[in-house]
């Protein structure tokens, strides 16, 4: 007997959103719904699943979400300005959709596209086709689910040789309302061609504890000789639920260098995912993530390296206090073709207590026979030895754990090339650590 | 300035020292020398609070108040320094900043105003002179891929900075070449006055040329074998620890 699967609550009222959609190219449609008769067949993943044996997503099944329509202009300049970034062209998206009110694009370069992906699927199908649902995996439950909702997000075109000189801030803001928890479905695209280079933020944020689900999905593409300089910053509110898949896919020579980090969120989980598709690529994925109270974030790294000659670097560490969990599963997968690669990956984890816990494991499948690889995990406390050295020069024990934990993150912190991400957290930090007044002096 | 009477200490189930008496006087210098095992770094942690050891008995002041009641930085702030026979390294906190948050944490406790950063940067130029430190050595990160002499050098010039009323220095010249050996005396010479006082605490007779104590005591088993003048140093120089282990055994048995 064949039991009849209940249609995931997630896809109710499908049809009505559906039916609101404006006219999108037919490869769009389709992408769509292949999107939904892989989420309705599959559904949400559970604990017997490899990849989701740490990450229990059962509480998004059982939420009742409310897609939100038009409300874009609900949140005011005051409450979105603490997410902003100086200097920067600003996207800001709220549940989901593009706001013209809060969004500033005034210094954009007239080539390049930088906007809604709902406006660009009007104004700029093609570009739009090119690329879009390429790269991610549609056999990912949550990329399935987000690709059935495509509907907007941001999108990014920089075309050949351009350089983009300021910074993209893409802003995505959630908010429930009156109580109803929420759920948005970004679906981005940044395509950088040959020999363009961008500098691109991508925010997620809300308010306080806010319940909502936000489930992005970020299609990164460099083409040959592009630079491209990505920070992904995780503030969702305390009560959100994260799940976000990010696939980039890279060309002959390009660069690029991403940096994931997460504070926020009830329930993370991050899926970077990196295709080395040609030769002379080098890719850094760096990352850090803070987590207390029953915060739990998850980091589900891939690195294919396809073809010879490419480096990867990774570099992810986390901070977990309280009954925090953290889940860090690094897979670097080396082709058979992928000769001369030069593949590190490290994740190292701080517990300043007893109840956090984390669940590291790196792994490296290597198809080829003349590569370098390296791989390393480490889960630790503070220092003894250097709290008291520190106390013995008149540093206050507290300050001392502060001092320590802030030189933890540090490491993550001096690679990123952006000043102003880089000040926005030091600021977090200083702002978040026992005695952060001590540690702004002294570092 | 400094007095320990009878101290007894043990870590975990063994006794390190066994019943030690010390009286520094303000602008002394006194080295304390002796074998390895014999007590002497566990002496210099007790001094700056670590935390593993336990004191069963005796008592230690440090300008009169008790110095074993109070946490580590407590010690520090009220001018008790110790330099570290292994500085510890901590990438990501800046040696110049640092210095500057734990000088103004001692300026506080003793109810001075906080020195801003041109008034510490003019101190801290001055303090590099005195023990030669490169000034790109400030802008690193505390001892982080600091050679062995820099971090040595590096502790004094910590305490040039913090100037404190007692130092300890713990084999601070254990490991050193010459030159950093000559660079560290310095340092600490040039800090000798009236009003502060050193324990040097040493393997090597070595380092007593560059520096002159005022009194030598010699450490054994952790007991205060023999107290002297600068000559004890040259002496054991001369007959090793041997001599006075073999005197102290025999003493010991006709103790017993």
């Amino acid at each position: 007997m064949q039991a009849i699967a209940e249609r995931s609550p997630l896809l109710s009222k499908y049809e009505t959103f559906e039916r609101g959609l404006p006219s999108h190219p037919e490869s769009i449609k389709h992408l769509r719904r292949q999107g939904k008769d892989s989420f309705e067949a599959n559904g949400l993943p559970t604990t017997r699943q490899e990849e989701w044996r740490k990450t229990n997503v059962a509480a998004i099944g059982r939420t009742s979400f409310e897609r939100v329509s038009q409300d874009t202009n609900s949140l005011s300049h005051e409450q979105i300005r603490s997410f902003l970034l100086p200097d920067c062209i600003d996207l800001v998206f709220i549940n989901g959709r593009f706001s013209h009110k809060h969004s500033q694009l005034e210094d954009l370069p007239k080539d390049i596209f930088a906007g809604s992906l709902a406006n660009a699927l009007v104004q700029k199908p093609e570009l739009v086709e090119a690329h879009l649902g390429q790269y991610a995996d549609l056999g990912h439950p949550f990329v399935a689910l987000n690709s059935a909702f495509i509907e907007d997000g941001a999108f990014i075109h920089v075309p050949s040789g351009v350089t983009v000189e300021k910074t993209i801030h893409v802003l995505f803001l959630a908010t429930a309302r009156d109580g109803t928890p929420t759920v948005s479905y970004p679906r981005n695209l940044f395509v950088a061609e040959e020999s363009s280079q961008v500098t691109v933020v991508e925010s997620y944020g809300g308010f306080r504890d806010d319940r909502y689900f936000t489930c992005p999905v970020t299609e990164i593409v460099g083409l040959a000789n592009s630079v491209i300089d990505h920070y992904r910053l995780g503030q969702e509110s305390l009560g959100a639920f994260h799940v976000a898949t990010q696939k980039v896919y890279l060309s002959r020579d390009a660069n690029f260098f991403t940096h994931s980090i997460n504070h926020g969120g009830a329930l993370v989980r991050n899926d970077i995912q990196a295709l080395l598709d040609a030769e002379g690529i080098h890719c850094t994925l760096n990352g850090l993530y803070l987590a207390r109270g029953s915060q739990h974030v998850d980091h589900q790294m891939r690195v294919d390296h396809a073809k010879p000659n490419c480096h990867s670097y990774e570099l992810f560490k986390g901070i977990l206090e309280d009954r925090a969990r953290a889940v860090f599963n690094g897979r670097i997968y080396v082709h058979q073709d992928a000769q001369k690669t030069d593949a590190k990956q490290s994740n190292r984890n701080l517990l300043l207590s007893k109840g956090a816990l984390v669940y590291s494991n790196p792994q490296l499948e290597i198809f080829a026979d003349d590569v370098r690889c390296t791989h390393g995990s480490t889960t630790g406390h503070l220092d003894d030895e250097a709290i008291f050295y520190l106390r013995s020069r008149g540093i206050g024990e507290e300050a001392a754990r502060s001092l320590l934990t802030y030189s933890f993150a540090g490491e993550v912190l001096d690679e990123i090339r952006l000043e102003a991400v880089r000040k926005e957290f030091e600021e977090f930090l200083f702002t978040r650590l026992p005695k952060g007044d001590i540690v702004r002096q002294a570092v | 300035m400094l007095k320990i009477e009878n101290l007894h200490v043990r870590v975990e189930d063994k006794e390190i020292l066994k019943g030690i008496d010390l009286n520094v006087n303000p602008g002394e210098v006194h080295a304390i020398m002796g074998p390895n095992g014999s007590g002497k770094s566990t002496l210099a942690q007790v001094l700056a609070g670590r935390e593993d050891y336990e004191v069963t008995e005796g008592t230690v002041s440090f300008l009169g108040e008790d110095l074993l009641e109070m946490a580590p930085e407590e010690r520090a702030r009220e001018g008790l320094f110790m330099a570290f026979q292994y500085p510890v390294e901590i990438p990501g906190v800046s040696n110049t900043y640092f210095l500057k948050a734990a000088l103004n944490a001692s300026r506080k406790h003793r109810s001075l105003p906080e020195m801003d950063a041109v008034e510490f940067l003019k101190l801290v130029r001055e303090k590099m002179k005195l023990v030669k430190m490169d000034e790109s050595l400030l802008g690193r990160p505390v001892n982080h891929g600091f050679s062995g002499g820099e971090k040595k050098r590096n502790e004094i010039f910590h305490m040039a900075v913090l100037e404190p009323r007692l130092a300890v220095l713990d084999e601070t010249d254990s490991g050193l070449d010459i030159d950093a050996l000559r660079i560290v005396s310095e340092g600490v010479n040039s800090m000798r006055s009236d009003e502060r006082s050193f324990v040097v605490i040493t393997h090597y007779q070595r380092l007593l040329s560059h520096i002159t104590p005022d009194v030598v005591h010699v450490l054994v088993d952790g007991r205060i074998v023999q107290s002297g003048g600068k000559e004890l140093a040259l002496e054991l120089e001369s007959k090793g620890y041997s001599w006075l282990e073999k005197t102290y055994d025999s003493t010991a048995a006709v103790m017993a």
